[in-house]
C-alpha cells in the first residue's frame, strides 16, 4: 500500500497515470452530461410550484455540490502535503483552487439567476448565500496568497494551512440552512430518509452532479500535468519526452 | 420548440444560467489547453537553444 502511494506520488507516474485515464473519463464526462441535460430539459416534469424555473436546480446544485466538494479535496490534499511533504498533493490543491472558485461563482450566479423570479430577490444576506460568498473569497485568498509568496515551498506550506483553516467554513455552509432561519430552502437530497425530490427529477440531477465531477476531475488533471511539466523541466524524462514530441 | 425555449415565461433565468454554467466550463477546459501549449512551446525553444549551444 504505501509502495502504491510512493510510485503515485512520483510526478513521472503521475503525468503518465494522468494521460492514460483522462480521455475515458472525458467521454464518460461528457455521456453523463448529455443524458444529464436532455433528461432534465426535457424528460423531467415541471415543477408543481415552481414551474419551468426550477430547471435551473441541473445547473445550480451540482456547481455549489463542487464548490464544496473541491475544496474538501484541497484542503485533504494539504494535510497530506503537510504531514508527508507529498508534492504532487501540493500540486493538485494548486491546480483546483480556480476550479473550485469558478464553481462557487457558478453557484452563486445561477443562485441568483433562480432567486430572482422565486424569492422576488437577486440576493439577500442569509446565511446559506453568505457562507457561500465567503467560500469565494477564501479560494481568492489561497490563490492570491501563493501568488504572493516567491519561495515556492513557503508558499506551499502557507497555502495549505490557510486551505485547512478555511475548512470551518464547509459545515457551515451544509448546515446553514437548518441551523439558520434562511431563505434558502433546506436540502433535498442529503435530508435523511428518502429524498424529497420525485425520482424523475432526481435522476438527471445526479447525472449532472457526477458528469460535473468528473470533468473536474478531467480538468484538475490536465491543469496538474501542465504544473509537472513545468516543475520537471529540468528532469531527463520531460526532456525526453520534448525531444521526442511525446507530450 | 417555442414553447421550450419560452420555459413557461422562465426563460430570462433559465437560460443564463445554463449559459453561465456552459461558459465558465468551456473557459476552464480552453485556459488549460492554451497553458499547456505555452509551456510546452517554451520547454522545446528551451531545448533548442540548448542543441544549438552545444554545437558551436
Amino acid at each position: 500500500m504505501f509502495r502504491w502511494f510512493h510510485r503515485l506520488a512520483s510526478l513521472r507516474n503521475f503525468y503518465r497515470l494522468a494521460e492514460i485515464l483522462m480521455p475515458w473519463l472525458a467521454v464518460l464526462c461528457a455521456g453523463l452530461l448529455a443524458v444529464g441535460l436532455y433528461r432534465g430539459l426535457f424528460v423531467a416534469p415541471a415543477d408543481y410550484e415552481q414551474g419551468e424555473s426550477y430547471r435551473i436546480i441541473y445547473v445550480h446544485v451540482p456547481s455549489a455540490w463542487m464548490s464544496m466538494f473541491i475544496y474538501m479535496v484541497i484542503a485533504f490534499c494539504s494535510a497530506l502535503f503537510l504531514v508527508w511533504k507529498m508534492k504532487i498533493a501540493d500540486i493538485v490543491a494548486e491546480v483546483s483552487a480556480p476550479i473550485g472558485a469558478a464553481f462557487t461563482f457558478l453557484a452563486l450566479l445561477t443562485g441568483s439567476l433562480w432567486g430572482k423570479p422565486m424569492w422576488g430577490t437577486w440576493w439577500e444576506w442569509d446565511a446559506r448565500l453568505t457562507s457561500e460568498l465567503i467560500l469565494l473569497f477564501i479560494y481568492f485568498g489561497y490563490m492570491a496568497l501563493r501568488s504572493a509568496i516567491d519561495n515556492p515551498s513557503t508558499a506551499a506550506r502557507a497555502v495549505a494551512i490557510l486551505a485547512l483553516v478555511g475548512v470551518v467554513n464547509i459545515p457551515i455552509i451544509h448546515y446553514s440552512v437548518e441551523w439558520w432561519n434562511t431563505l434558502h430552502q433546506p436540502a433535498s437530497i442529503t435530508k435523511i430518509g428518502k429524498p424529497s425530490i420525485h425520482i424523475s427529477m432526481l435522476i438527471p440531477l445526479l447525472l449532472m452532479a457526477l458528469g460535473f465531477t468528473l470533468f473536474y476531475v478531467v480538468n484538475m488533471l490536465a491543469r496538474a500535468r501542465n504544473v509537472i511539466l513545468q516543475r520537471e523541466a529540468k528532469t531527463s524524462w520531460v526532456r525526453e519526452r520534448v525531444s521526442e514530441g511525446r507530450l | 420548440m417555442k414553447e421550450f425555449l419560452l420555459m413557461g415565461g422562465y426563460w430570462p433565468y433559465v437560460w443564463p444560467s445554463f449559459a453561465a454554467t456552459f461558459i465558465v466550463m468551456a473557459w476552464l477546459m480552453i485556459s488549460t489547453i492554451w497553458q499547456r501549449r505555452k509551456i510546452i512551446d517554451g520547454l522545446k525553444r528551451k531545448l533548442e537553444l540548448e542543441k544549438r549551444e552545444s554545437k558551436t
